[in-house]
């Protein structure tokens, strides 16, 4: 069982290496995409998915890295070894001060919260023009310069890139989740108080998770503004908070592959309908709708569902 | 002085359409634990078909009756059709409700366009009023009439009334109302159409001095999410005063400090949270 395991994954990443030779760059850029927000989907499944928190305002460190990467290589110095780990420390930093506020409360005042929250800082990207460019955001982000044979400007070196972010992402929430703090997670998602009663510090566990989850958001964060070369407060708001949750639930949360399959779903959807018509704002809204009434347990669960049916 | 009492003003006038907001918003959490997100919705709705009302009949009254029952329709068929088969459940309710903003907000620009718009005011209330030196449009004042007489309208509905009675049970302890002989899915329903009905009037009487736009749906959502959260979840007293609060603080944030408006409303919101999670008047 642990080998087929092992060799679905080893196929497909092998799958994910290959794939640049058979795509154009613009498949090719659309994948890159469709890694980067996995990261994001995957991290909010930490929270959603196995603490069983639904933060509506995960925006937030995803948009805050993006920010500080961008503005750090915009105006003081284009390193990576400088910008990255900045974005990660804020992503990180914000988590751990908004986790303080969030977690004093669950169910819906925890979305409420988490939102109010990321709010708060949509509003200063928003208003703060002379730091942010408000509306208009911070265009010509520039890619990061490595010692690599390859430069990271053209598309299928920074597809690899991201991939090995994206990697090394799904090894470490893997670990993460199949860890005793993974477990109790778990536990703790299933019953509070149990666990409470079985003398584990809840908080804490809590309080780790959601900076955690915030960590990789920041990766995810600055994967995209590399990848995008701008930023703007749209990457910080509501809208984007809740197509992390769409993406959790589409894909399965409590799964991660599952998430970012959701993700990889979503951003193509919008890409292939935003091509046809001017109205995908009007379909992802639909989208919500039919995956709560009809895929609750997302795609995975549904796979689930089938070979349970069918035994093969 | 003059600025002083004209901000003040505009400010009071904001948080009365603020209190309409999330009066209905609070009840609605109060009775189901559900975080409504599609609540701006009701109010670009309520506000662009009282225009389309407006255009066509030209009466303010008319446009208020129509903004009121269209909006209160669609809130009765989100709760009875899709919000009620996921009781207690946060998500799937959080993921439908965003699901409806969306919908509600796209088929709007379809509809109505990307223009911001206004409500023409009622004409008697046109004119300014001159006290001293303060020159004052009097529609604010009426603005704050409707607010203080919807507020005492809720005060005895909720104090005075079997009705109320009911909700106040219900917000305390469903599984108990409904042990005592309470229909809690039908005072569900109620309250959920009570709240759009008042959401939908707040965009017909913000319509004159906010407007109705792409992206007010979101950011009437925002301030009555910041009113409840700092008046207390599931309080009418909380929706009333909290709504004067944050409208005073953002309309002096945005005339004294421009760069950090939105921030004078938030900052509180999380000092409050901070210090009393609960709210000003919450109760759990």
């Amino acid at each position: 069982m642990k080998t087929r395991i092992a060799i679905r994954w080893a196929a497909a990443l092998a799958v994910l290496i290959a794939l640049p030779a058979v795509l154009s760059s613009y498949q090719l850029g659309l994948l890159t995409k469709m890694l980067i927000f996995g990261i994001f989907a995957m991290s909010l499944d930490l929270l959603l998915g196995y603490a069983g928190l639904p933060s509506l305002g995960h925006a937030a460190y995803f948009g805050v890295a993006a920010y500080t990467v961008g503005l750090l290589a915009l105006r003081v110095a284009n390193n990576f070894w400088l910008d990255f780990p900045a974005g990660l420390a804020v992503a990180t930093g914000v988590s751990a001060l908004f986790g303080l506020f969030a977690l004093r409360a669950r169910g819906s005042y925890f979305l409420m919260i988490t939102l109010a929250l990321g709010q708060v800082l949509w509003g200063i990207a928003f208003g703060w023009r002379s730091l942010t460019g408000g509306d208009d955001g911070l265009p010509s982000v520039p890619r990061p310069r490595l010692p690599l044979p390859w430069p990271l400007t053209d598309g299928g070196p920074f597809y690899y890139f991201v991939l090995a972010f994206f990697v090394i992402s799904i090894l470490a929430l893997s670990v993460i989740v199949r860890s005793p703090f993974g477990r109790a997670l778990v536990g703790i998602r299933e019953s509070e108080r149990r666990m409470e009663v079985l003398g584990y510090d809840v908080w804490r566990y809590k309080y780790v998770a959601f900076v955690l989850a915030g960590l990789f958001a920041g990766v995810a964060g600055n994967l995209f503004v590399y990848f995008n070369g701008f930023v703007s407060p749209s990457y910080l708001n509501i809208v984007f908070s809740a197509a992390a949750l769409l993406m959790v639930i589409l894909g399965g949360a409590g799964t991660l592959v599952g998430p970012a399959l959701g993700a990889a779903v979503i951003v193509f959807l919008e890409n292939v309908i935003s091509a046809y018509m001017e109205r995908w704002v009007l379909v992802l809204g639909v989208i919500y709708v039919l995956v709560t009434l009809f895929a609750p347990s997302g795609l995975v669960g549904l796979v689930r569902q089938r070979l349970g049916s069918h035994p093969a | 002085m003059t600025f002083w009492v004209t901000q003040a003003l505009n400010g009071i006038s904001f948080g009365m359409l603020l209190f309409l907001l999330a009066a209905g918003l609070s009840l609605i959490y109060g009775l189901m634990r559900m975080l409504n997100l599609a609540h701006g919705s009701y109010y670009i709705l309520g506000g662009y078909v009282g225009l389309a009302t407006i255009k066509v009949t030209g009466s303010f009254v008319l446009a208020a009756l129509a903004a009121t029952a269209v909006v209160t329709l669609i809130g009765v068929v989100m709760e009875r059709f899709f919000l009620r088969r996921f009781p207690e459940q946060e998500l799937p309710q959080a993921l439908l409700t965003f699901g409806f903003l969306l919908i509600f907000a796209d088929l709007s620009l379809w509809l109505w366009g990307g223009t911001p718009q206004t409500l023409p005011k009622p004409e008697i209330f046109e004119r300014s009023i001159r006290m001293g030196t303060i020159v004052f449009p009097s529609y604010r004042l009426f603005v704050i009439g409707v607010g203080l007489v919807i507020g005492l309208g809720l005060w005895w509905l909720q104090e005075g009334t079997r009705l109320g009675a009911m909700i106040r049970a219900g917000v305390d302890d469903a599984e108990m109302a409904r042990g005592t002989g309470v229909n809690v899915g039908l005072l569900s329903t109620a309250v959920f159409a009570l709240g759009a009905f008042l959401a939908a009037l707040g965009g017909i009487i913000g319509g004159p001095f906010v407007g109705v736009y792409p992206g007010a749906d979101f950011e009437i959502l925002e301030m009555a999410l910041v009113v409840v959260i700092i008046g207390g979840l599931g309080s009418l007293k909380g929706a009333f005063v909290g709504g004067l609060l944050v409208g005073l603080l953002d309309n002096f944030g945005k005339a004294l400090f421009p760069e950090l408006a939105l921030f004078t409303v938030f900052a509180p919101m999380a000092i409050i949270l901070a210090i009393r999670p609960t709210g000003l008047f919450g109760v759990r």
